[in-house]
């Protein structure tokens, strides 16, 4: 039997691995501050708050922001409606065709996004719809679906069936043991499976490039900055904001379903 | 009785009812918006698109099918498979410490951490993973500075030499292109790692030494093999992300196409949607082919 003390070589490479994993995020933090106006050298010459004053009064920035913000809302909240539709009806019964409808809801973060990307142009082209924010709108509403059900279908799995039977053997009639038993139950894991969707909506790029037409969105407009390296310093203040608004929602996602078998974001 | 209250009794008493409504909205979305753009796609990978109008009849032709094996389309896909195999092998490498020392030698709190540390750079955003990448291997970056002050310049240059690895500066090379892709998808194989060895019950561990096995046979014979399904389900994402990736080889590395940046080019500035299409059908086959070997190793248990 193992020792409960790990040997050397191997606490090197695990703790190695998390610094390998964590040092290109300390640098997009670090550069967000630097002063200079090509800022790619290393070490920095030194820190300023300054930048951050520019790249949010720039309009084009906002604007990107504030499209950013709208789509994963939308698609946020298609997601936790479909979501959680999809996870009642699966968690339970078993009928024709159950194995092939969670292999659906699946495949959109499970094949590339290029896929689920091309696929939507062509169709939208095909229905002459104009790309623009609905168009993006449904993109991210359909790779975000999976996340609220794999949630919430791991909250029902866990959710005592005799609760319910309880409920109803005390006179409850089916809403109100929804409204009162199933409802708080799933509470958290909602909050955490929307969380989830709305970073994940909000960071995507490969779907959207497809789907978006002239609109911009924050990680396009990046995209865009990348391959014109302008003013380099704007850019990376908008990538530190951009790092926190994705990274921030899986620490909430992973307290509030702490302590449960739902491993929150598994399988992005 | 309120309405409300009529009507959960009413789907109480008619379960299947019940579902239906369940299931009419996302499976609406998913049937018509998902399934049918993608059918779609692929019938339109079926058209005929004319190189000198630059215009797409839908006249049916296997063309478009038959173009893919061309040598020039043929190097894209095979330098695309190349980069998903090397990654998911590199990615699985590393992964494996990680995921041993957390799974055997973490509990509570800090295991908690490694979790999350893990996580954290899972969810970070890919675009901006990706343009840190492309500050730290610029020239006169941190990755430079570093191999000046630890004096490994000449390694460097003679590592970017070698023809198929290397390229002219760290940036614009294979080596480049495939650190960036490894740091991206690496949590992915940690975590579906960590869930089998987590599962592996410490009471074979103790047989095996009980019956006289060596650490190092202990790890090769028992622990490894029962890790398989963990590396397998990692590897579905490895290799899947990485062949329809078009943003990572667009930024970092030598020129050439890969798939995802072919299937982008051709339907945008080329506009031949269905050659586009007829692309997007490699990684749809590859990645059913991947799917149905590592379902033999176990791997759909393991997610």
């Amino acid at each position: 039997m193992h020792s409960d003390k790990a040997p050397w070589g191997l606490r090197l490479a695990a703790w190695g691995g998390l610094l390998f994993l964590h040092f290109p995020i300390l640098i997009i933090l670090l550069y967000a501050f630097n002063t200079e106006d090509a800022a790619f050298s290393f070490p920095p010459r030194g820190l300023t708050l300054k930048w951050f004053t520019v790249a949010l009064a720039r309009p084009d920035v906002l604007d990107a922001i504030s499209l950013s913000l709208q789509v994963a809302c939308l698609a946020t909240l298609i997601a936790l409606v479909l979501g959680t539709l999809a996870s009642a009806a699966l968690y339970r019964r078993s009928f024709l065709g159950k194995e092939s409808l969670s292999l659906v809801l699946i495949l959109p973060i499970a094949l590339p996004g290029i896929i689920t990307g091309i696929a939507l142009l062509s169709a939208f082209r095909s229905l002459g719809i104009e790309p623009g924010v609905f168009t993006i709108v449904v993109g991210h509403a359909t790779f975000c679906v999976v996340i609220v059900y794999n949630n919430v279908i791991a909250r029902l799995r866990r959710t005592s069936q005799s609760l319910i039977e309880a409920s109803m053997d005390l006179g409850a009639d089916g809403w109100q043991t929804f409204r009162y038993i199933i409802l708080p139950n799933l509470g958290s894991a909602l909050l955490a499976g929307g969380m989830l969707a709305f970073a994940l909506s909000f960071d995507e790029i490969i779907v959207t490039t497809f789907t978006a037409g002239h609109e911009r969105t924050l990680p396009i407009w990046l995209l865009n900055q990348l391959s014109r390296p302008r003013d380099v310093p704007v850019t990376n203040v908008v990538a530190m904001l951009v790092m926190l608004v994705t990274m921030l929602p899986i620490l909430g996602a992973y307290y509030l379903t702490r302590g449960g078998d739902a491993v929150a974001g598994s399988g992005k | 009785m309120t309405p409300l209250r009529t009507l959960s009794n009413v789907l109480y008493q008619r379960p299947n009812l019940y579902l239906a409504l369940l299931l009419v909205t996302p499976l609406g979305w998913f049937g018509a918006i998902y399934l049918g753009s993608l059918l779609n796609l692929l019938w339109q990978g079926f058209y005929t698109f004319d190189d000198f109008t630059m215009a797409v009849t839908p006249t049916l032709t296997l063309a478009n099918f038959a173009a893919l094996f061309n040598p020039s389309n043929f190097d894209i896909i095979v330098r695309t498979v190349t980069m998903a195999v090397a990654v998911s092998l590199a990615s699985a490498v590393l992964a494996f410490p990680i995921a041993y020392y957390m799974a055997r030698y973490t509990r509570g709190k800090t295991k908690a951490f490694f979790y999350i540390a893990v996580m954290m750079p899972m969810w970070a955003s890919y675009i901006v993973k990706t343009y840190a990448w492309t500050l730290l291997l610029a020239k006169g970056g941190v990755a430079q500075w570093f191999t000046q002050q630890l004096a490994l310049d000449g390694l460097l240059q003679a590592i970017l030499g070698i023809p198929g690895v290397g390229g002219s500066t760290l940036s614009t090379s294979h080596l480049g292109r495939f650190l960036v892709f490894v740091y991206i998808w690496l949590p992915f194989m940690i975590l579906p790692i960590q869930a089998a060895l987590e599962r592996l019950p410490p009471s074979l561990l103790q047989a095996s030494a009980d019956l006289g096995a060596k650490p190092l046979q202990t790890f090769m014979q028992v622990t490894l093999p029962l890790s398989i399904p963990g590396i397998a389900a990692g590897s579905i994402f490895t290799f899947s992300l990485t062949l329809g990736d078009f943003i990572v080889p667009q930024l970092v590395g030598p020129p050439g196409y890969f798939i995802g940046s072919m299937v982008y080019a051709q339907q945008g500035a080329i506009g031949n949607m269905p050659m586009a299409a007829a692309f997007t059908l490699v990684p749809i086959v590859l990645i059913a082919l991947y799917l149905a070997v590592v379902k033999r190793m176990g791997a759909f248990d393991a997610l």
